[in-house]
Parts: C-alpha cells; structure tokens; sequence
C-alpha cells in the first residue's frame, strides 16, 4: 500500500513541478507577446520609416594598380589621387549642355574638356558617368560642394590617377593606360573576369601595362554600404578589401635607357641592350617616343593628329615591330657558321679584288679595289663584303638557315609585349610558301649571295638582333629576353623572378666562339669602330653595319648628299662588353643614318661608357646634318 | 478476403502518431513552409530540400513512436557514454571550423553535441528512474556531474549555444525530479552573484553578442546589424503584416540565416502581430499536449523524459523568437519546426516521436 501512495505522491510531486514549469512558459510567452506589441503596434510607425529609407547597396572597392619600377627602383609609373567632376547624364535634370554652362560658372571647364567629355560618353560603359573635369583643385571641390543641390546627377569623387613620372622615357616599354571602351568592355565581358573589372575604369591598352594588366589590376574588393532614400552612404556595413595589383620590377636600367634617348637626339631608330647572363633587357629604346601621361585622360584630338600623322611615326614600337636587314653585323655570324660547319679555318685567306661575280652579276665590296689578302679576322675587322659573299656561296641558303635559327632570327623572343614582328629568316621553304607565282617560289643561288653581308630577304627585328649578340655573348646559352624581371606581390612583398633559368644551349665550339670574339674585339680597336671606341677605358666587342634601304644600280656610286634623306642607308651597331665577361649585349639601328660606324657606333659608346664606367655624355650628341660624309674623304669605310 | 479500401490499409500506420500532437506539429509545419517558401525565394531549391527534410522528419518520428519507451530505456546510457566518448574525440582530434572545433570525423563527420541534446536528458531520466524512492542529495549531486561534464566539454568547443541548451535540458530532468526548492533559490542567487566571473570568462565574440543585445547600433558591421534588420522586418508588419510573399527582401536580403535562425522575422513582417499571436498559441498548445503526457505518464523514466523534451521545445521557440526579436542575445537555435535544417527538424521530429512512443505505450507499461 504504501508502494502505492509513495508514487502517487511522487506523481502529484511530479505534475506540481510540471504546473509551475507550465506557468513559467506562460509568463515568458506573455513577455513575447508584450514584445511584439511594442515592436509591431508602439513603434510600428518608426520601423516602417526606417524599412522604407535604408536600402543596402553593394559598392566595389577599385584595387590600386600596381607600380611599374625599373631595376634600381625607380618610379615609372605610379598612382596619385585627385578629385573628378562627374555627370551621369541619366541622372540630370533638364538638358546636358545647359547643366555643362551652369556649371562652368562655378568650375573652370574649358572647350577641350567638353569636347573629352562628349568623347567619352559615347565610348562609355553602362555606370554613364564620365569626368567632366578632372584633377578638381581644393577650392574647387569646395566650391562645388556648397552647391550640390542644385545639380542632381554631378559628383565629385575622389580617384586614383595614373602617371608617368619620366613622361617620355621608355614609353615604349611602359605603355600608358587609358579608360575602358565599348571595345575594351566586351573583351572583359568575355574573359570571365568581369566581376574583376566592376568598377574599374582605366586598362593598360599598350606596353607592359597592357601585357601584365592582370597582374597590375589587382583583385577588386566590396562594400556593403546602407544607403538613405536620397542614395547617399550612411554608413559600411561590411568590407572586403581590394587586393593591390602586383608591382613590377623591370630588367630596365632608366639611368642607360635616358643617356641613350639623349645620345639619339631628333634621329629615328631603335636600342636594345641586354644583359647577356640574364636575359634582363637593361634599354629598349624606340625614337622618336611620346608622353603616355597623354594617354590616360583621354588623348586630345589635336595631340593625337599629332602623333599619329608624324612621319617620324612615333608610336610605333621600332624594337619589335621595326624589321630591317642587319647588314655587315651579319658577318660575326655567318664566320661563325663557317667555323662550326667546317668550311673554314681561321687562317684561310682570300684575295679580295673588291667584287665577286656571279650569274652574270658584279657583287661589289665597299671598297674599291678591295681589301687585298683577308683572313677571318679581318674580314671582320675591316667588314669585307667579298669574303662573305663567297662564303654565302658556298654554303648555300637553307644551311645558313639552320645555323641561324637557333640564334632567333627570323623567330620571335616571346619578349612580354605585344605585335612582335617575326621577320623574315630565308630558307627554300620559306619562300616555296610565302610566294604564289611559281617562278618566285623557287630559289635562285644568286639570292644567297648578299645573304651573306645580311641584305636580301634577311630581315631582323632590332630586338632579335639584340638577342643574337647576346646568346654570341654568352656563349651560346639562350636565356629568354624580357623586361620585366621580378613580380613583386603586393602584400607579401615577395618577390618572383619571370626568366629563371636559360631556355637552351647551342652546341657551339667554345674555341670558335672565341675567335668569333676576338675579331670583334678588334674592330674596336684597329678596325671600323676605332674611333668611336677611342679612349675606352674598357674593353668591347663589336661589329658595325649598314643596310640598304633602295639598292644602287650596278654602276652608279653611292652618294650620299645626292639621296633623298630617307632612301640612306641605316646605321647599325652591335656591340658586347667587357669582352672577356660580358654585362652587358647591345645592337642599335639609327634610320637612315648613313655608315654605321658615324651614327650608330657613338650611341653604343655613349651606352656602355654610362653602363659600365657611370660617365655621363659631356658633349651633346651629333646632330643629323654631321652624318651625311662628303665622299672622298679618308674614313674607314664600309 | 475482402479488399481493403487505401484508406483501411494506411491507418493502422498513421495510428502510430499522437493524434492531437501530430495536429499541432503539422500546423506549425504548415505555417513554417509557407514561411519557408517566401523566405527562400533567393536560394534555389531550398523549398524542395524544406519538403524532404519535413518528410525524413516525419518518418524519424514514426520509427521513434513505435520504438517503446523500455527499448528508449536500454538505450540511454549506451547513447550517453557514445556521445561523451564522442565529445573527447572531438577535443582530442576534432575538426575546427570556422574557429570552432566541433565536428569529428569518424567515417562521416558528425557533430557529437547534436547526439548529447537527447542523450542528457535520457540518462538523467534513466538515472532517476533506477534511483527511484531512493532520491536524496547525493543522487542530485551525482546528476549534476553527469550533467557538467558533456555541458563543460561542449562549452570548450567553444559552442556556448548548445552547451546552454544541453544544460538546460538535463536541468529540467532534474527540476523535474524534485531538486529541492532551496537548492534552486541558492542556485539563482548564485548565479547572479558569479555573473561578473562568467563575464570574465566569456569570449570575446560572447561578450560582443550580450552588448550588442543592449545596443544593437555597436555592432552593425555583425550581429548587430542582423538584430537592426529583423526589428525593423518585425515591427513594420504592423498589426496586420504585409502578407504572404510580401515581405520586403531589400532589409532581409543580406542575412542569410533569414531562412533559418531568422526565419521568424520574415513570419512576423508578412503576418504581423495577429500571426505571432497565432503561431504562439500553436506552440502553447503543442507545449500544453507534451505537458499532458508527461503528467500522464507511466514511469518515471517517461515522466521526466516527456517533460523535457516538451520544456527543450519551449526553450527553443522561446530563445529563437526572443533573439530575432532583439531580447535576448543571439544564439543559433532554429525555431521549431519552421526552421529550415535537417538536423534541427530530425532532433526534433525524434522529439515529438518519442512523446508519442510514450503516451502510446501507456497502457502497456507499469512501473
């Protein structure tokens, strides 16, 4: 019995228990409700007003591009920020150009930069604002700012600029920026990268900012941003950062890129030097150049008629998409290839009665009357054109072909810039296939002749000729040219090399390498260069060279004051230095700059005495009017 | 043999559940999935996924009906060592994620606090139920122990959310089995006075949550700013709400738990206080039902078993409703059976089966 009455006593304990469970979820439950009748029935009229002001809105955060720098650290490009005026002309009241007068009266707002507005707006993207003047002083920002209200659809906002601090220096190299257009949004749209670009408004559109925009861009970041009824910020909510773009170190020594485009002067033409162990292309210099600062904005009309209508062409990129016959600095190679194909020993000699005949057709030598008895050596030093011809004979054109390509004429680098020419490198095939007429498909054994001093269908971007001196240089090993040498991330700092190791050898004799080098040496020292390179507190290897621009028929002579300016030869110069240990491999090209040895040769002096020693040039350089030599004269000559 | 209609061949299967149990359970469900497919209009197949969790639901709490509660007895303190064994596994070689380590992987990873929301209150319950007659002091202090010790691991994870609510369930286990009034006052007085201490020991994050509680403005950049969003969502429903698919998604629309914890600020925005009051009520009574069969129960063992699983569901709906609606400070509780998840509507469908096994055998069973 008692077992009985002790559970239901333990039941009634229970269910009392439970009860004030039950009248505890009651209570707190009544609190619920309480709650909800503040929030829904009190307060109901506040949080409809706020539900209706506060939107969220998802703003991108615009990456900061990454720095261009050359090898020492020096700024090439870098970001600045500034105030823009911007309308969306959706967003204004009433017509455009009224609202661009009315504003003109509170901000200055010149013809230009409503003629660069119209332009941009028919280039825009879907965001529909463009700057109407950019670069806002303080006290303009201030200015405007006090009468916002009076121009819905007109901001100020704060942007990142782009510039070129050097203006004209390597501006070939770095390129320039410019804002996104129509053809630039579709490219995106069609990259996967879109998200990447909300918000951005500039792209790199030439040069190294174009060919690395990746990685300069960045990774763009985001906003959560509430925003008020009238669409300003209130406040964030929360934010990704944007990840800077990388910054790019360059092979590029700024210091030997200024004394070159300084020793050019107003001449045309081109000059790589290239450090040979590397592959790190130290200057690429293209003359004329131009400012990219232009650029960025959006170029003028008027500055753009002027770049692109000029003669002088100077936005074209000479290094790369320049090709011209390399001339006499051929030879080098050609007695090379002798060498290794074991058509000659260095001591075989020819008498050089100063032309060599063929197929009906008088080859000439330079030099009337020849160079008497010349072996190797001098055939190089003193740049025999019979010699050559002969040998170019005798080889035959697809073997020079083949013994050529290695050395990357006629190939492209793959140097890290857009348009590279590929040239052209004859051989049997190729002009089977670059001709439709059957008679020009074939090959004729005359063609090979002038082969041999690097005129005919030879012809080289200066950038491979460049490539070539220095795979001579440094012994055969190929290390791929490029000009930027090291990616630094932004964040962690840490630095990546582009080129680590060489891309192949060529199995050359080291002994012919060295023979090949020490003619070159002498050049500079008793032959075609001796001038330029006189006094040189080092010692260099180096080859001139001339090419043709128009042939001269069989019995006229060349005369240089009686030829238009642009029918002149080219001038060409390559050039290594210290012979024994190269730092540094160049070859320059000044158009129609007449002999070599007058025009090109002296920049290479100018270069490699910066380079090597740290002298800057004292005496200005030579003027155009001072290449033209009067014949007759007592000039090494070529 | 006479051919049986559909309806004769399914029912002795439907009988299985509660009736008015399964009535209250299926309106709140109802309710919840109306709310689930305005909430979740933005995720695709989210309200599929809702339907088959509700479905796997369903059939948990069939199985766990027709298991009867002596079956649920031999089970307790197996389950209960299972779950502790698990939560050391956890601490000794468990899986953080996002900061936490709570998970461990043991073929399939799995959660081991899950397992101890239902395995504390089964011990303690079959605990008291093996000490029946015999409750003194001691007994209490060995429940204690057996109640600390999973809560304290659970605690380290850190998950303070499910250490509570693991806490809170075997203390209704013990409240329940009589704990001496004065031990609770002395508890209460305690607790307040060792309030300063807890704080101390909060982390950061915990500490960020209770201010922010205070002040939602504080931390708008976080949980702050959900709290701003759901108050703003639930007091402009008004008295009436804006109706069904009309709540505006524009303040909603970057928390993404709105189909989950805060799935009732898009209930209240879209029925307003009429709907909370009804939906309310709905709980009450599925509250009052649990209640009913645990003061009907058979043994103990059941007695204290039904009474805590029905006050877990109050604190549930109680904790996840005083949250969105800015009361109390956020923890990740769902709201009974509106909540989309398939763990929480699992728990909670074994739950509601094991009241039914219980008020099912009732006749079968004598202490």
């Amino acid at each position: 019995m008692t077992e009985l009455k002790d559970t239901e006593r333990e039941v009634h304990q229970f269910r009392v228990r439970l009860s004030v469970a039950g009248v505890v979820v009651f209570i707190l439950f009544a609190c619920l409700l309480s709650r909800f009748v503040w929030l829904q029935v009190y307060k109901h009229k506040d949080y409809v007003a706020q539900a209706e002001d506060n939107r969220i809105s998802v703003v991108p955060i615009v990456p900061n591009r990454g720095l261009i720098l050359d090898r020492n650290g020096v700024v090439l490009a870098r970001n600045y920020s500034a105030y823009t005026l911007e309308i969306t002309p959706s967003k204004i009241n009433g017509n455009l150009d009224d609202l661009i007068d009315e504003l003109a009266t509170i901000v200055d707002i010149q013809p230009r930069d409503r003629k660069r507005f119209k332009k941009l707006q028919e280039e825009s993207r879907n965001l529909g604002s463009s700057p109407i003047r950019v670069r806002l002083s303080d006290e303009e920002v201030a200015r405007f700012s006090a009468q916002r209200y009076r121009f819905p659809g007109v901001e100020i906002q704060a942007r990142l600029f782009r510039q070129y601090p050097l203006g004209a220096v390597a501006s070939h190299v770095i390129g320039y920026i410019g804002r996104i257009n129509a053809r630039d949004e579709a490219e995106i749209e069609d990259s996967e990268d879109a998200t990447n670009y909300r918000g951005t408004e500039h792209i790199g559109k030439e040069g190294i900012e174009k060919s690395y925009e990746t990685q300069l861009h960045g990774t763009t970041g985001y906003e959560e941003v509430e925003v008020s009824a009238g669409g300003r910020p209130v406040r964030t909510l929360s934010r990704t950062p944007a990840v800077p773009g990388d910054n790019l170190i360059l092979s590029i020594d700024i210091g030997l890129q200024k004394v070159v485009e300084q020793a050019f002067g107003n001449r045309r033409g081109a000059l790589i030097a290239i450090e040979p162990a590397t592959g790190d292309i130290l200057a690429y210099v293209s003359m004329p150049n131009f400012d990219p600062n232009l650029f960025v904005e959006g170029i003028d009309q008027q500055n753009w008629d002027a770049l692109n209508n000029s003669p002088d062409h100077p936005l074209l990129n000479r290094p790369l998409s320049g090709a011209y016959p390399p001339g006499s600095t051929y030879k080098p190679f050609m007695a090379l290839a002798a060498l290794e194909l074991g058509r000659r020993k260095p001591s075989d000699a020819i008498a050089d009665p100063g032309f060599f005949n063929f197929g009906g057709h008088k080859f000439r030598d330079d030099k009337e009357g020849g160079h008497g008895i010349v072996d190797m050596y001098k055939s190089i030093v003193q740049s025999c054109d019979t010699y050559y011809y002969i040998l170019a004979n005798e080889l035959g054109v697809d073997a020079i072909h083949d013994f050529m390509k290695p050395f990357g004429f006629g190939q492209k680098t793959g140097i890290d810039l857009r348009f590279e020419r590929t040239g052209v490198l004859p051989s049997t095939a190729w002009k089977a296939e670059s001709y439709k007429r059957p008679e020009q498909k074939r090959w004729y054994a005359g063609e090979t002749i002038s082969l041999g001093i690097g005129q005919g269908y030879n012809s080289f971007t200066p950038l491979q000729m460049a490539n070539a001196v220095a795979i001579l240089a440094n012994n055969g090993v190929v290390m791929k040219p490029h000009l930027v040498k090291t990616i630094e991330d932004a964040l962690t700092h840490k630095r990546t090399l582009t080129v680590p190791k060489e891309s192949y050898r060529i199995p050359l004799k080291q002994e012919n390498i060295d023979v090949i080098k020490h003619a070159m040496v002498g050049v500079t020292k008793e032959g075609t260069s001796a001038r330029a390179f006189a006094g040189a507190e080092y010692v260099s290897a180096g080859k001139t060279g001339t090419a043709q621009v128009i042939g001269i028929k069989q019995n006229e002579k060349y005369n240089a004051k009686n030829m238009l300016d642009r029918h002149l030869d080219h001038a060409l110069y390559t050039a290594f230095a210290p012979a024994d240990n190269p730092r540094i491999a160049l070859a320059v090209i000044v158009e129609n700059g007449g002999f070599g040895a007058q025009s090109a040769a002296p920049i290479a002096r100018a270069a490699l005495d910066y380079y090597l020693l740290g002298k800057l040039p004292a005496v200005k350089p030579a003027d155009k009017a001072l290449d033209k030599v009067p014949a007759g004269q007592d000039e090494v000559v070529e | 043999m006479n051919k049986r209609s559909p309806v004769q061949i399914i029912q002795p299967y439907l009988q299985v559940f509660d009736g008015t149990l399964m009535l209250f359970v299926c309106l709140i469900l109802i309710v919840g999935s109306f709310t689930l497919y305005s909430a979740g209009i933005d995720f695709p197949g989210r309200f599929e996924d809702h339907m088959r969790n509700i479905a796997i639901a369903l059939v948990v709490m069939w199985i766990a009906a027709l298991v009867p509660p002596q079956t649920l007895m031999r089970f307790a303190v197996p389950l209960y060592m299972l779950g502790v064994a698990l939560l050391v596994a956890v601490a000794m070689f468990g899986l953080i994620k996002n900061g936490a380590r709570r998970w461990v992987n043991v073929g399939v990873i799995i959660q081991p606090s899950e397992i101890m929301k239902i395995a504390m209150p089964m011990m303690l319950a079959w605990f008291f139920q093996k000490r029946e007659g015999l409750t003194r002091w001691r007994e209490f202090v060995v429940a204690g122990l057996l109640l600390i010790v999973p809560v304290g691991l659970i605690m380290r994870q850190p998950d303070l959310g499910t250490s509570l609510l693991v806490l809170a369930a075997g203390f209704y286990v013990i409240f329940l089995a009589g704990l001496s009034w004065k031990v609770i006052a002395a508890g209460i007085i305690a607790a307040g006075a060792s309030m300063p201490v807890v704080w101390h020991m909060l982390h950061d994050y915990q500490r960020a949550r209770v201010l922010t509680l205070i002040d939602p403005t504080t931390d708008p950049l976080g949980k702050g700013f959900h709290i701003i969003q759901s108050t703003i969502a639930i007091g402009s429903g008004g008295i009436t709400g804006k109706g069904w698919l009309n709540g505006t998604q524009a303040h909603l629309e970057f928390i993404p738990e709105r189909t989950t914890d805060f799935i009732f600020a898009v209930f209240s925005e879209e029925f307003g206080l009429i709907g909370n009051a009804v939906l309310l009520v709905l709980y009450l009574l599925l509250i009052g039902r649990g209640m009913v069969i645990a003061a009907n129960a058979p043994t103990l063992f059941t007695r204290l078993l039904a009474g805590a699983i029905t006050l877990i569901f109050f604190t549930y709906a109680f904790v996840n409703m005083g949250m969105v609606s800015g009361i109390l400070p956020v923890v990740g509780v769902p709201l009974p059976f509106v909540s989309y998840g398939g763990t929480a509507f699992t728990t909670l469908g074994l739950g509601a089966g094991i009241l039914m096994s219980i008020q099912r055998h009732r006749k079968l069973m004598q202490s």
